[in-house]
């Protein structure tokens, strides 16, 4: 098996186990209603997260580039009540630009 | 972003997922576009059919280039480690028998997921694989166009691309937000993920700012 393959495999079957794992384990038991309260506020935690980790995460270090002031832009879209996809255009498009200025790298 | 208590449908999540679908799909094209030297086409759709987790195949890909199969594999595989507490969160909402549940637990992504919280723990099944299905086509077809005319598209870091998603997952979080709970659990998973990102490799950040719903053992208003 060639090495593009061999991560294809494993990386497509752990993901397959990791999403299943829980709803084959539980079942479809109801949560108690204290792991329910923990688990309404996984959506915002690991949104979070995604955030900072896709805007300022680097190869091991915190990047300050193009990603923040494309995500500036988003927070203005979003405070404007645009909708998503003006949103998300809005991002891209200024870090476009910042990087196209040479100011960011 | 279904309303609370009135039970959605498919079509509900296939309407609310079409704009994000737009965005995952020119994803698809920035991955197909890497991939298709890296993997070989038949390799790279077979990735995007059975993974379907933009973030992991690109830092497998990338990763494959320079820090070898064991390295791809287990960055892969510890970005998409949060599929584990999100999966038991969907667990008591999804359908029986065992089989449907195991397909509809694959058409779980972050978007998908996020379209299907009702609140307070709780997730439609049917916005969930509505949402899940036109978003696994659009990052399908993507990865596809992408392997097929990588050349006509150059570099996405020129068109913003790698901005676009975490403006992505910002317009989600906006409608996750209802609460000072919420608030407290993003502002502290936000913190815990920025704090690691110097010194975990990646994917550990995320996953442990999960630990940030512990908020949600916290008596008091919610």
């Amino acid at each position: 098996m060639s090495e593009a393959w061999l991560v294809v495999a494993i990386v497509g079957a752990g993901t397959i186990a990791l999403k299943s794992a829980g709803p084959v384990l539980l079942g479809g038991r109801a949560l108690p209603p204290r792991v329910m309260a923990v688990l309404a506020l996984l959506a915002p935690s690991l949104l979070a997260a995604l955030i900072v980790t896709n805007t300022l995460g680097g190869d091991r270090e915190i990047v300050l580039d193009a990603r923040a002031a494309g995500l500036a832009a988003a927070v203005a879209a979003l405070l404007l009540r645009a909708p998503l996809l003006v949103v998300v255009a809005a991002a891209a498009v200024v870090a476009a630009g910042v990087r196209a200025l040479g100011w960011l790298a | 972003m279904a309303t609370a208590g009135a039970p959605g449908t498919m079509g509900d999540g296939a309407r609310a997922a079409a704009p994000l679908a737009v965005a995952v799909g020119l994803f698809g094209v920035a991955f197909g576009v890497l991939a298709a030297d890296a993997l070989g086409a038949t390799a790279a759709v077979v990735f995007s059919a059975t993974t379907f987790a933009g973030s992991a195949q690109f830092a497998a890909v990338s990763l494959l280039g320079t820090g070898g199969v064991a390295g791809a594999i287990v960055a892969a595989l510890l970005l998409n480690s949060r599929y584990l507490p999100i999966g038991v969160s969907v667990a008591p909402s999804l359908p029986r028998p065992l089989w449907r549940r195991l397909l509809a637990a694959q058409l779980c992504v972050d978007e998908s997921w996020a379209i299907a919280h009702q609140g307070g723990g709780r997730y439609d099944a049917r916005v969930l694989v509505g949402a899940g299905i036109v978003l696994y086509l659009a990052w399908l077809a993507g990865t596809g166009l992408g392997l097929a005319g990588g050349e006509l598209i150059g570099d996405p870091e020129d068109l913003g691309m790698d901005a676009a998603f975490p403006a992505l997952f910002l317009a989600l979080l906006a409608g996750q937000v209802h609460d000072r709970r919420g608030a407290a659990a993003a502002v502290l998973g936000g913190a815990v993920a920025l704090a690691l990102v110097p010194f975990a490799p990646a994917g550990v950040p995320i996953i442990a700012a999960s630990v940030a719903c512990l908020v949600g053992l916290r008596p008091g208003r919610a």
